[in-house]
């Protein structure tokens, strides 16, 4: 077009629009862009209704505790109080387990550390709420389902120092879990890879004829990975048995969750665009999570295809042991978390139920607190990072290929050479 | 003149250019407020304004196909991938299209971009934060690769990097971010303020893409050696006693093959050091280079000291680091008559 025949310019200027969270270092924070209704209110669909017809799913937040510990609402959750004494075990677990690694890590008998604190619910209750066989592809924040899952201490503490009992070899960043008799996948570094590569694990299950579904997570950040889409469309496409959970955490390490698309629109309601069913549930509800993983995974166990769920809870925790969240946030942000602690809110319902009590968790909390202890011992008897026993070095040559070929094998006889 | 160390110099090549050129913006995950995992664009943010030193998504495809577009626009963009084992999800944009959009296009388009990403290993990273990919790009027609060594190269390299109106992968040895080191890790870690190359002017200079430095001359025998590899391959010529010529290329596409031939056809000898892994290394390039242009002036084998053949095993690092004394052996059995 000729530029004189242009309409004048009425117009403004374009701008380039930058987000930026509520709050930073030195303000207070504000989770008021965080509405949500009362615990109960939001309705329970059938588990055959469309990603269409259940839209407002998909930007409501599912809760079962209100504030006095009580379960309330359609989502309520039919379960035993030993089986939610079990998972406040677990969560419990989960903490202990992460205090002393952190610990250790500042000991420097490991190079680094990452914790799960605040998010234990996420893990724990979607452990209990999936069969022991369904295979799981988490990211590194999900330790909480080896642990749900009753996976040996001293085994991931092993992997997380390094050491002669390390089943990767000394070859994985601590934490970079892997445990094929769990049913958990090896952990990559690069985020969100495992997401689509857990639909085509759901896809061939399908084709088997097998009845183990697929249940992967993904961060907030990393949902603005390719993968995150790869997986939406294939599981969409093949209808496949498989949970796709984003953990909304806040974070991705500095940026906030509007970063990653998190402020134009909630994460789950990435999935009706998929035609994909999404829940969105609060993550630090116990019951709620636990119940909306059962929904999801009763529509993957009937052929209805994939659920999107996005868990919302927060990063109470620093990223890693390398990171240092006072600079980009305000310190007292994680106690302002509109959604509580995990941990006090089951605990608060089961003494609401009459099935437990501030003496026995104070008890069950130096209970965990001591098999950790004892796991750690043992654990650092088979060596720590840098110190005592370790794996033989010429290992690192293996598992390159099934086979050595000549040219590792020359590398190796070459490394052995040296003193 | 100020002391900077080689974080510092890339923050005040990138400060000195959002000031000098306003098509300059900066982006990556976490480099905005944050100032990024390694600081190099700390305070940028502040000085220049959210919508010149920006956060992104994290999706290393998306960061670097913003760049092409931004510098189809005309802008000069430079883009942080925070970890160079993390451009692989990016890969499509820079081989397919940064690489080639000038070619394809007969000139009409361009993507004048800078990408930085952290590289190599030393600090315990594992295989996922460790990695030295630079032989990808430069086996990529249309990429120049830059790497530099030191504090003064690292700012004035950036600069040339940011102006050059090509794409240009600018990988950041993380283990030099805060001193130089030379291998030995058992040894107390030393500031970059006691080696003069930490002397860097405050404003605007350049070091030129394209040519080499020589920065240890010799006449026994010829390293050529880049990023951390440089101080290593000097501390193994000290080690020895041999009077090697060590050649830091600073840049590997386009090479600076006119420094490497006239110093080899002066040795006649030659070893290749680098902390990528050797099989299509950037080694089996320069071996090749060196064998076609000084065949009659080789008075031994070219020996190449590399990264072993696997992933970067997290507990076997020094193992795995092709330390002094793997390169000092390697000088040695050059000379051996
Ligand atoms: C492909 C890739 N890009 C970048 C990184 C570096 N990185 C590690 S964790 C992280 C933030 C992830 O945030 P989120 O997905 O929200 O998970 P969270 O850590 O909050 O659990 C980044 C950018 C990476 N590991 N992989
Ligand atoms: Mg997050």
């Amino acid at each position: 077009m000729n530029p004189e025949n242009r309409e004048p310019l009425l117009q403004p200027a374009l701008k380039l629009h930058i987000p930026e969270p509520s709050a930073r270092p030195g303000s207070a924070p504000d989770f008021t862009h965080l509405s949500f209704a009362a615990a109960g209110a939001v309705r329970r669909p059938q588990v055959s209704e469309t990603a269409r017809q259940m839209q407002d799913l998909a930007f409501d937040l599912i809760r079962v505790l209100d504030d006095t510990g009580k379960a309330v609402g359609p989502w309520r959750p039919d379960i035993s109080a030993e089986r939610l004494k079990h998972g406040l075990r677990a969560m419990l677990l989960t903490r202990a387990f992460d205090e002393r690694l952190l610990v250790s890590q500042r000991q420097g008998k490991t190079s680094f550390y990452m914790q799960c604190t605040g998010e234990e619910a996420v893990a724990v209750a979607q452990a209990a709420a999936l069969d022991s066989t369904d295979m799981l592809f988490p990211t590194y924040r999900q330790q909480g389902l080896l642990i749900a899952r009753g996976w040996s201490l001293v085994d991931m503490m092993c992997q997380v120092f390094s050491n002669s009992h390390d089943r990767m070899k000394g070859r994985q960043l601590p934490v970079f879990y892997s445990s094929k008799d769990a049913n958990f996948f090896s952990i990559s570094g690069n985020l969100g890879t495992q997401f689509s590569q857990a639909v085509g694990w759901a896809m061939a299950s399908a084709y088997k004829r097998d009845h183990r579904i697929a249940s992967a997570w993904i961060g907030d950040g990393a949902t603005a990975e390719g993968d995150f889409h790869y997986a939406l469309t294939s599981a969409a496409v093949y209808r496949a048995p498989i949970i796709l959970n984003v953990v909304n955490n806040q974070w991705a390490i500095s940026s906030y969750q509007g970063i990653a698309g998190g402020d134009e629109a909630t994460f789950a309601a990435r999935g009706i665009g998929y035609g994909i069913p999404a829940l969105r549930v609060d993550g630090n509800d116990f019951l709620a999570v636990y119940a909306v993983t059962r929904w999801a995974a009763e529509r993957a166990r009937t052929n209805l295809g994939p659920t999107l769920v996005e868990l919302v809870t927060y990063r109470a925790a620093p990223h890693s042991t390398s990171d240092d969240p006072s600079k980009y946030r305000p310190s007292n942000e994680s106690a302002s978390w509109p959604l509580g602690d995990p941990v006090e809110r089951l605990k608060k319902h089961l003494i609401h139920e009459n099935a437990w009590s501030e003496e026995a968790h104070v008890a069950l909390d130096q209970e965990v607190k001591e098999e950790v202890r004892v796991a750690a011992k043992e654990a650092e008897s088979y060596g720590t990072l840098g110190k005592g026993p370790k794996p033989d070095r010429s290992t690192i040559f293996e598992d390159v290929f099934k086979e050595m070929p000549w040219h590792l094998r020359q590398q190796r006889d070459e490394l052995e050479s040296e003193q | 003149m100020t002391t900077m160390n080689m974080a510092q110099a890339l923050n005040s090549a990138m400060d000195t250019m959002l000031a000098r050129d306003p098509n300059v913006v900066i982006f990556g995950e976490d480099v905005g407020y944050f100032g990024g995992v390694f600081r190099c664009t700390a305070d940028l943010q502040q000085k220049h304004g959210v919508d010149r030193v920006f956060d992104t998504p994290v999706a290393e495809g998306g960061i670097l196909a913003m760049a092409v577009g931004m510098g189809v626009y005309g802008l000069r963009p430079v883009a942080e991938i925070q970890f160079a084992d993390y451009i692989y999800p990016a890969i499509d944009q820079l081989v397919s299209e940064a690489a080639r959009l000038r070619y394809r296009s007969g000139g009409e388009f361009s993507a004048p971009l800078t990408v930085r990403a952290p590289s190599g290993g030393g600090i315990f990273g594992g295989q996922t934060h460790s990695q030295s990919p630079e032989a990808l790009f430069t086996h990529v027609c249309g990429l120049k690769t830059v790497i530099p060594s030191n504090p003064y190269d690292a700012k004035g390299l950036l600069i040339s990097a940011i102006e050059d109106d090509d794409p240009v992968v600018f990988f950041e040895p993380k283990r030099l971010y805060n001193g130089p080191f030379d291998g030995h890790h058992e040894r107390p870690v030393q500031p970059w303020a006691k080696y003069p190359a930490s002397e860097v002017p405050e404003g605007y200079y350049s070091v030129p893409l394209g040519k080499a430095a020589i920065v240890r001359r010799g006449s026994d025998v010829t390293v050529v050696a880049y990023g951390t590899m440089v101080h290593v391959a000097v501390a193994a010529a000290e080690m020895t006693g041999i009077d090697a010529e060590v050649i830091d290329l600073r840049t590997l596409v386009p090479l600076d093959i006119d420094t490497i031939v006239a110093s080899v056809k002066k040795t006649g000898r030659c070893v290749i050091v680098h902390e990528a892994t050797r099989t299509s290394g950037f080694g089996a390039e320069l071996s090749a280079l060196i064998q076609e242009n000084c065949f009659y002036h080789l008075e031994s084998k070219i020996e190449r000291v590399t990264g072993w053949d696997t992933p970067y095993p997290l507990a076997f690092e020094w193992d795995y680091f092709p330390g002094p004394d793997r390169v000092a052996k390697a000088l040695r059995r050059t000379m051996e008559p």
